[in-house]
């Protein structure tokens, strides 16, 4: 069976004059429709350039990215991205950053009323819709992530990419959020692919972690399913010994087999 | 003392609970006019020292200059000479005696209109090839250095090649001030594309915008308050080419005037119309300063 999205041998390297370096090597992962899937790893192990891969912001080296039985060789709605500094448009009102999108995406096809509806309709999904003639610089960083999850939302991607979407939000905005995303997850079945180095938030929110050795030449280490039931509940989970067990082997990747190396 | 007062009056508004309302309306009304009082004298007091330094400063050289200028044997003329003098100029911005004799005010829109087109033209064609520039490197490398070298250009010389191309005049000043204003228009754009931030263009880029689409609705706001830079240092260099370019091509503006009255030995006059061009000049900088505050409005803050 083909399967729904699939990395397939992805080598990445970067020249520089005369030195290339080798990023990424040998990347292979399948994604099935619907499954949340993180990739975690020490900073600087090219999780970042995996994603624009998978965006098509980036091109590989060798191999490529096959989504639904299409090459993906550029960027496009299909594959929406959650920018770590959400990248909202400054000059534009919470609303009219949504609205751009809807626009791009749906022109051709609802017509004006159905695009307001449906703006406003994933404002309401992350709950935003009270600021929604705001401009991104008066709003705080864990609503203007709201707006930018809205965004990606309005696109109907096939994936869902976020590039560590909470790395900059302090710890109680940060749950606040991941609980939307969990339960937009559940609602909506997206099919999602997260960059994250929190070992919580990928045990809490994802169906598989994949994780990364450190680079240069960086491959996928080690794939851990998480066993736990969704809906899940963030208090009930502390205690819950599946949950622990998950957490304990991701962070003895993490820390014993790969362990941080500060790069020459 | 305090704890048994409050606890009363919690007491007693308890079963007077419908009351409260009104009585409430009552109290609000004289509030609101003192905070609308205060805001109206904080209002008052900032427009006071805004105006009132500049003016004090003001009068303080109108007294220096007077006394300078009263000894026999000054070469300039003393305030209340000029007044005297040019009194009409300075009371009848708009008085028409015939086809040379018109006041200042008539004389400056005449030169405003010349700098309004190529001042406009300058602009236009100044943000396009600013945006050509600062999209492409190979425009960059081929056309930065010739405009790093023209722009050094004093705007007069290039009056003698305009007027032999042009056969006019009125040509020939629009073209000066057009080259004159150019060049930080260019510059300006091209920097503000070329620091259109990373993060933007993969935006662009998710959502595939075209080019027409990624022109209007990214590159032009975000560089926008690079491009206004550019266009108010325009303007202030427009309004300084038209005095000198009309000076040398004759006609009814103001920078003719100046010439016209040196020539006829009017030094008063010539006082009068450093004035005007100087608060017309402070004036369209303000104006661009302002279309640029609106227009920009959100883009500078993140």
């Amino acid at each position: 069976m083909i399967p729904y999205c699939k990395i397939d041998h992805v080598d990445k390297s970067f020249k520089r004059g005369n030195t290339e370096t080798l990023v990424l090597k040998d990347i292979t992962l399948e994604v099935e429709k619907g499954e949340y899937v993180s990739i975690i790893g020490h900073s600087g192990c090219g999780k970042s350039t995996l994603l624009n891969i998978v965006a098509g912001l980036t091109p590989a080296t060798n191999g490529g990215v096959i989504l639904e039985g299409h090459e993906v060789n550029e960027p496009g709605p299909d594959r929406a991205v959650v920018f770590q500094n959400h990248s909202l448009l400054p000059w534009l009102t919470v609303y009219d950053n949504v609205r751009l999108a809807v626009d791009k995406v749906f022109g051709s096809k609802k017509s004006r009323a159905d695009r307001d509806a449906w703006t406003l309709h994933n404002l309401n999904l992350v709950q935003m819709t009270h600021a929604k003639d705001k401009r991104p610089s008066e709003i705080s960083g864990g609503m203007k992530q709201r707006v930018g999850l809205a965004r990606a939302l309005a696109m109907e991607p096939k994936i869902l990419l976020l590039d560590e979407p909470f790395g900059a939000l302090d710890a109680l905005t940060r749950a606040h959020l991941q609980d939307t995303v969990m339960g937009l997850h559940q609602k909506l079945g997206n099919t999602v692919m997260m960059i994250t180095h929190d070992v919580d938030e990928a045990v809490l929110l994802s169906d598989r972690i994949v994780m990364m050795t450190n680079g240069p030449e960086a491959q996928i280490g080690e794939i851990l399913s998480v066993p736990l039931a969704r809906p899940r509940k963030r208090l009930e989970l502390v205690a819950d010994a599946s949950f622990l067990k998950c957490r304990q082997r991701v962070l003895e990747f993490l820390y014993e087999r790969h362990q941080f190396v500060e790069a020459a | 003392m305090n704890m048994p007062v409050a606890k009363s009056e919690i007491s007693a508004s308890i079963p007077s609970a419908p009351a409260a309302p009104a009585a409430a309306k009552v109290l609000a009304l004289p509030l609101r006019q003192k905070a609308m009082n205060t805001r109206l004298r904080a209002t008052l007091g900032k427009v006071a020292a805004a105006v009132i330094p500049p003016l004090a400063m003001i009068a303080l050289l109108m007294i220096v200059w007077q006394v300078l200028c009263m000894r026999p044997g000054a070469t300039l003329p003393a305030p209340t000479k000029i007044w005297s003098e040019a009194r009409d100029l300075i009371v009848n911005p708009f008085f028409v005696n015939g086809p040379q004799d018109i006041g200042l005010g008539l004389r400056v829109l005449i030169s405003l209109q010349r700098v309004a087109i190529g001042y406009g033209l300058a602009a236009l064609f100044g943000i396009m090839l600013g945006t050509l520039i600062g999209q492409s490197v190979w425009a960059m490398r081929g056309l930065d250095p010739i405009f790093q070298v023209l722009r050094t250009i004093s705007p007069l010389a290039w009056l003698p090649i305009s007027l032999a191309a042009f056969r006019d005049s009125q040509p020939s000043a629009i073209f000066v001030i057009f080259i004159t204003s150019i060049w930080p228009i260019i510059i300006n754009t091209a920097v503000g594309i070329r620091n259109i931030p990373q993060d933007y263009r993969n935006v662009a880029a998710v959502l595939r915008l075209n080019p027409f689409e990624f022109f209007t609705k990214i590159m032009i706001p975000s560089a926008a308050p690079y491009i206004f830079t550019g266009l108010r240092i325009g303007i202030g260099l427009s309004w300084l080419a038209i005095v000198a370019a009309e000076m040398l091509t004759g006609g009814v503006g103001i920078g003719f005037f100046i010439w016209d009255a040196w020539n006829s030995s009017r030094l008063p006059d010539i006082f009068v119309a450093l004035a005007y061009i100087g608060i017309v000049g402070f004036l369209l900088d303000r104006v661009v300063a302002g279309v640029a505050s609106i227009v920009t409005r959100g883009t500078a803050a993140n």
